[in-house]
């Protein structure tokens, strides 16, 4: 079993820059804004999806594993102009944010999060439920995600994964 | 009631494997005949790597066509795959994906087997004293030998293992044959592997699809830009494709190129992106390794299961878990060597991001194949057509060729008795 997150003593007015960084970033997702997600980062942040699986047991295999806003925006070019796949929507449903330490490196936040997939003429389903483990960091007054290590809970991707989670 | 199996009626024109009736990909009764004749019987399937149970009582969940098995090293070190089928009541009794394990007991009846399958012990066997009777019991020729496990045919090949439920099979390497077994030894030499973790996806698509993708050498550089424009697999490259005698299992070997744009291969395709420069390309930093001698690249199919992957530095085993005729689970083990450099394992990881569910080169294979099983849903009387590099079978010294799929269906064709 692990031990149950330890929470951060945090001033109610960072709390709430970064609930609403939080808010921003599933909002461009879901608009499918992916030109601006890079910018959502630092430039040489780490961005992973990552199978709870392979995080639970040490192995560093993951489903994406970016090190640099430059490889965040090669995925970019990659879902609007090179992958073959059929349009869907995104529904991030962010909740459950937890600050769990501040220091030097910024803050440590883990939040859970489910994403709904609609395709053109189909039903809505759940397509990953996760949690992210990010560290956002204050560059000249923008928070940004210097990690964000996306952990899905979901043991079978639904065929494919194409847009960032 | 009347158990016979349902007839097949399919209209396939003897001996040629240049059309495919769509109706393969979509009857219940000829999944049924498939699972039988090829996951069931005859053939051997992947289960695992040695590497992810190391130790005496180590174990992992796997599956051979639909039917869960237990892969599991024994306390002599040996390799052991059981069904996950207690024999008394049929309960799948390990649910732990992984674990290490003394004995397996069904958590119901607490029947308790060894490692090897064999039933141990069951409770109250000679029933249950109560004043001067005893209650109950199991009759007096019940035999603990006659009620264990059933215990798979194993062969490890290099630290690959393999499963089969027909006990009669013949032995591995004369099953995958010379041909590609020399490819297989190629990747598995007997070098100790190190597991980099998995990836899972559950396309919706029939699994011979999937064969058949790796068979196909003629998609790679027009459905994959990564491919076609950085050079790492198209048509103009040197390549072999290999086939065993029977035309079941192939090896698609190839050498990368400098890409870029070339008349005969890049000229109206629409996938080919001249201009396209990477802001990071880590991800193609490709370091040649002395083992490869000569191709970057080999595909291996060894049917029905199997697809080993060597593209540049990224090494997979890919599982195929069929779920009826619609649908199979498609798992991928990313693995390096034990004597890989700290900057070779990260080079493989990177690499990863070329493959498995979200890869620039295979989260559109899963999306073809998705889009094929819908159109087969809309003919049933369709064929698909099967005609590059002619109608014949065999291999190949070029990739502009579908030889490898109309091989396999010969193969297929022939135990099917379709």
């Amino acid at each position: 079993m692990t031990a149950p997150p330890a929470t951060a003593a945090i001033s109610v007015e960072d709390r709430l820059r970064i609930e609403e960084l939080y808010a921003r970033y599933a909002a461009c997702l879901d608009d499918a804004r992916f030109e601006e997600w890079p910018d959502f980062f630092t430039d040489d942040c780490v961005y992973r999806v990552v199978p709870r699986e392979n995080y639970d047991r040490n192995l560093p295999l993951a489903t994406l594993s970016f090190e640099s806003k430059g490889m965040l925006r090669d995925r970019v070019y990659a879902i609007t102009e090179t992958l073959f796949h059929e349009p869907y929507y995104q529904r991030h449903v962010v909740s459950g944010i937890l600050v769990t330490a501040i220091g030097d490196g910024g803050y440590r936040v883990r939040a859970n999060y489910v994403v709904v997939r609609t395709k053109t003429g189909s039903l809505s389903e759940v397509y990953s439920a996760g949690r992210y483990i990010d560290r956002v960091v204050d560059e000249a007054g923008m928070l940004l995600f210097a990690e964000k290590i996306c952990v899905f809970d979901s043991e079978l991707i639904p065929n494919s994964m194409i847009y960032p989670l | 009631m009347d158990t016979l199996p349902r007839p097949i009626e399919l209209d396939w024109h003897p001996g040629a494997c240049a059309r495919v009736p769509y109706r393969i990909y979509t009857d219940a009764a000829i999944y049924e005949r498939e699972l039988d004749r090829f996951f069931y019987g005859g053939h051997w399937c992947y289960v695992g790597l040695a590497a992810e149970i190391p130790n005496p009582g180590d174990f992992k969940r796997s599956a051979v066509g639909e039917r869960g098995v237990v892969v599991v090293r024994g306390r002599d070190g040996a390799i052991n795959v059981v069904e996950n089928r207690c024999a008394h009541r049929g309960v799948q009794f390990c649910q732990k994906p992984h674990g290490n394990a003394k004995t397996f007991v069904c958590p119901y009846h607490q029947w308790s087997y060894d490692l090897k399958g064999n039933l141990l012990g069951v409770p109250f066997r000679k029933g249950v004293r109560q004043g001067d009777r005893v209650n109950g019991g199991m009759p007096d020729d019940f035999e603990l030998s006659s009620h264990g496990l059933t215990q798979l045919a194993v062969e490890v090949w290099n630290g690959v293992i393999f499963a089969s439920f027909d006990r009669d099979v013949e032995p591995l390497r004369a099953f995958v044959g010379p041909e590609v077994g020399r490819y297989f030894e190629r990747v598995f030499d007997g070098r100790e592997l190190t597991i980099l973790g998995y990836s899972r996806q559950r396309i919706p698509g029939n699994w011979k699809l999937m064969m058949e993708n790796i068979k196909d050498p003629y998609h790679p550089g027009l459905l994959h830009t990564w491919f076609v424009t950085f050079g790492l697999w198209r048509a103009d490259q040197r390549s072999e494709m290999i086939v065993d005698e029977r035309g079941r299992h192939a090896a698609m070997v190839s050498r990368k190129n400098d890409g870029g744009r070339s008349d005969a291969v890049t000229s109206g395709v629409t996938s080919f992106k001249e201009n396209m420069v990477l802001h990071d390309d880590r991800v193609l930093d490709v370091v040649v390794e002395p083992w490869w001698n000569g191709p970057t690249v080999t595909m291996l199919t060894l049917f029905p299961s199997l697809i080993v992957q060597q593209q540049v530095n990224s090494l997979s085993t890919r599982h195929i878990v069929p779920h009826g005729v619609g649908e199979f689970d498609f798992v991928w083990t990313h693995f390096g060597f034990a004597d890989d450099t700290p900057e070779m394992t990260r080079r493989r990881l990177r690499q990863a991001n070329l493959f498995g569910p979200a890869g620039y080169v295979s989260a559109d294979d899963g999306e073809v194949i998705e889009f094929s099983q819908r159109g087969f849903a809309q003919e049933a009387d369709g064929e698909t057509v099967c005609e590059l590099g002619g109608r014949g079978q065999g291999g190949a010294d070029h990739n502009v060729t579908e030889t490898l799929i109309r091989s396999m269906y010969g193969y297929y064709r022939e135990v099917m008795e379709l």
